[in-house]
């Protein structure tokens, strides 16, 4: 009788069937109203459909609607972690179309801002991975102890901690108060002894390397098809930087690496953004010594139009300007009709893009993987669904 | 290496956290966070949060124009501005009806950069959270208004700026008038033409 109870029986003969879950679009660890549709077989992603829209907001038509000074602000709200990298990139396809020049100063304010605000994105978005593994709260307050001093400075500079709105066309909306540059470089400073005690705590552990290695490949093949950027494209070892790719504004004039991936995994993935990290403090500490100190900050041709942005027509054409934000190329293309408002608007958002491959990555892993390759993914939902 | 080093020397980096926060200062990795309603970080001079209308002296003397160039490149569009008007219907250089809707506003700052008129800035007041939409979140004029001292107090930079600036076009003003006046005296009167 006991025998035949626990007779071994061979488990395809087990008539199961695979379950859909539904995760999210409130689920914590989907980093925002992101839903996954997800088929599973046991514990295994047989197929997962990811679910966007539910932040849609109508950004592009809004965009049209309005003068160009004024979607400056809106740009801020794509990716709310990095709205100067927004504001920047915006600014450079209007600067492209309208052929406008940006002053000196302006120009290493800008690349200072836009460096600081990849730090506060990679500090917090291995944070908030770490909190996807299991780690709960102590790898991401104390990433977000540093964004912390890094927002108080956007704050003095721009009025606003995370919706900037710093930046205008052929330059900047003003300049930098009485002792930033001083307090910016001792954030520089200290930066280098948080990140090395950052990395003491993640680097070598154990539980992160078994979690992360091996685990959501991206072979660079399949990266480049799917137009991946970024962090992630790079830790699957591709060379590819919008900054070195198409030297942008001033960065031709810095000395500094890109670190690449060797296997794109998870790993990899945190590993490069951790050492972006550390290139990105070089360019800043290059542009903190090189900055005039006094000058011009928005171009002769733009001041006119500060004070009354709808006058601000630019001529007929089209322009693409592009960034390295921190998740990836993010670019607006702009259509001028010669009136006020633009006649066209995209956004090429890098969070939304990078998602596209979310299915290949997760399928065959485990669904505690899926959510820990979504963290490395590094979305944004304000992006995703512009 | 053995298994478990990289976990042990991660333990050793919290545990110092968990002593820095009791023995170190807010700057050298304790806590610098402030228990918000009894105690608060300094404000930045920058900060914006809102815009409220700026009068001299008086709450009668604002300095709004109702010119609507605001409410036109408020990129939400959330002010709505009427021109106020005397007993005889001819227009009057002030708004009779500067709704702001707090809803709405996305505390961008772009009324304060395009108003021509010095008239409306940015503040600093954030607990402004209300029970109800219409009466709490919709702002009107009288809501709105605040004397030069506050903003003076709130953004000293600026505000010394903007009134330095308004000072010196003012007597410019003056001077040019008092020259068109001794111009006017001095310079002989053409005469009539003879028929
Ligand atoms: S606040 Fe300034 S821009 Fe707005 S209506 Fe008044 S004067 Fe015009
Ligand atoms: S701060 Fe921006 S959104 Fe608010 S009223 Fe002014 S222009 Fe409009």
């Amino acid at each position: 009788m006991m025998e035949k109870m626990f007779e071994v029986q061979d488990p395809v003969n087990h008539d199961t069937q695979t379950l859909q879950v539904n995760i999210g679009p409130q689920h914590p660890s989907t980093h925002g109203v992101f839903r996954m549709n997800v088929v599973l077989d046991g514990e295994t992603v047989v197929s997962l459909k990811p679910v966007m829209g539910y932040l849609h907001r109508n950004h592009e038509q809004i965009a049209e609607n309005i003068s160009y000074t004024a979607s400056m602000p809106y740009t801020d709200r794509l990716d709310y972690f990095n709205s100067m990298s927004n504001n920047f990139a915006w600014a450079l396809a209007v600067e492209k179309l309208a052929n406008l020049d940006v002053p000196e100063r302006a120009q290493y304010i800008r690349v200072i801002m836009a460096e600081l605000t990849r730090l506060v994105n990679h500090v917090s978005v291995i944070g908030f991975l770490l909190n996807d593994l299991g780690a709960f709260f102590t790898p991401v307050l104390y990433a977000f102890r540093e964004r912390e001093k890094i927002l108080d400075i956007f704050e003095e500079v721009s009025g606003a901690r995370m919706m900037c709105n710093f930046l205008r066309f052929g330059g900047i909306k003003r300049d930098l108060p009485a002792g930033t540059l001083e307090r910016i470089k001792e954030v520089i400073q200290n930066f280098p002894k948080f990140l090395d005690e950052f990395e003491t705590l993640l680097t070598k552990n154990e539980i992160l390397c078994m979690r992360c290695q091996n685990v959501g490949v991206l072979p660079a093949e399949l990266a480049v098809n799917a137009s991946i950027t970024g962090p992630m494209l790079r830790a699957s070892g591709v060379n590819y930087d919008v900054r070195k790719a198409d030297k942008y504004s001033i960065y031709d004039r810095f000395d500094f690496k890109i670190p690449l991936g060797q296997t794109g995994d998870v790993y990899d993935r945190y590993y490069c953004r951790v050492l972006e990290m550390r290139e990105s403090l070089k360019i800043l500490q290059q542009a903190l010594r090189d900055i005039p100190v006094t000058g011009e900050i928005i171009s002769k041709k733009m001041a006119p139009f500060v004070k009354a942005p709808r006058n601000f027509k630019p001529p007929v054409g089209e322009a693409y300007g592009r960034v390295e934000a921190p998740k990836g190329e993010l670019g607006f293309y702009v259509v001028s009709d010669g009136t006020p408002q633009p006649w066209r608007y995209h956004v090429r958002a890098p969070s939304l893009i990078n998602l596209t491959i979310l299915e290949d990555l997760c399928i065959g892993h485990k669904v505690a993987d899926a959510i820990v390759i979504l963290g490395s993914i590094d979305i944004v939902l304000g992006e995703v669904d512009h | 290496m053995i298994f478990g080093t990289g976990i042990i020397k991660g333990m050793l980096v919290t545990l110092k956290a968990f002593l820095a926060s009791y023995f170190k200062g807010p700057h050298e990795g304790g806590i610098f966070t402030v228990e918000y309603p009894e105690k608060r970080l300094a404000e930045k001079e920058r900060f914006r949060n809102f815009p409220f209308l700026l009068y001299d002296q008086t709450p009668e003397n604002l300095r709004c124009v109702a010119c609507d160039i605001c409410a036109k490149e408020c990129p939400p569009k959330c002010i709505y501005i009427v021109r106020d008007f005397d007993k005889e219907g001819r227009p009057l250089k002030r708004p009779a009806i500067f709704d702001i809707d707090f809803t709405v506003c996305m505390n961008c700052g772009i009324c304060e950069e395009a108003c021509p008129f010095d008239a409306i800035f940015m503040d600093h007041e954030f607990e402004i959270a209300g029970p109800d939409r219409q009466n709490k979140m919709l702002y009107h004029r009288d809501d709105l208004l605040k004397s030069n001292e506050y903003f003076n107090k709130i953004r000293p930079t600026d505000a010394g700026a903007i009134d330095a600036r308004r000072r010196e076009a003012e007597e410019k003003k003056k001077a040019a008038a008092a020259q068109a006046v001794k111009a006017k005296t001095t310079q002989p009167q053409p005469e009539p033409p003879k028929t």
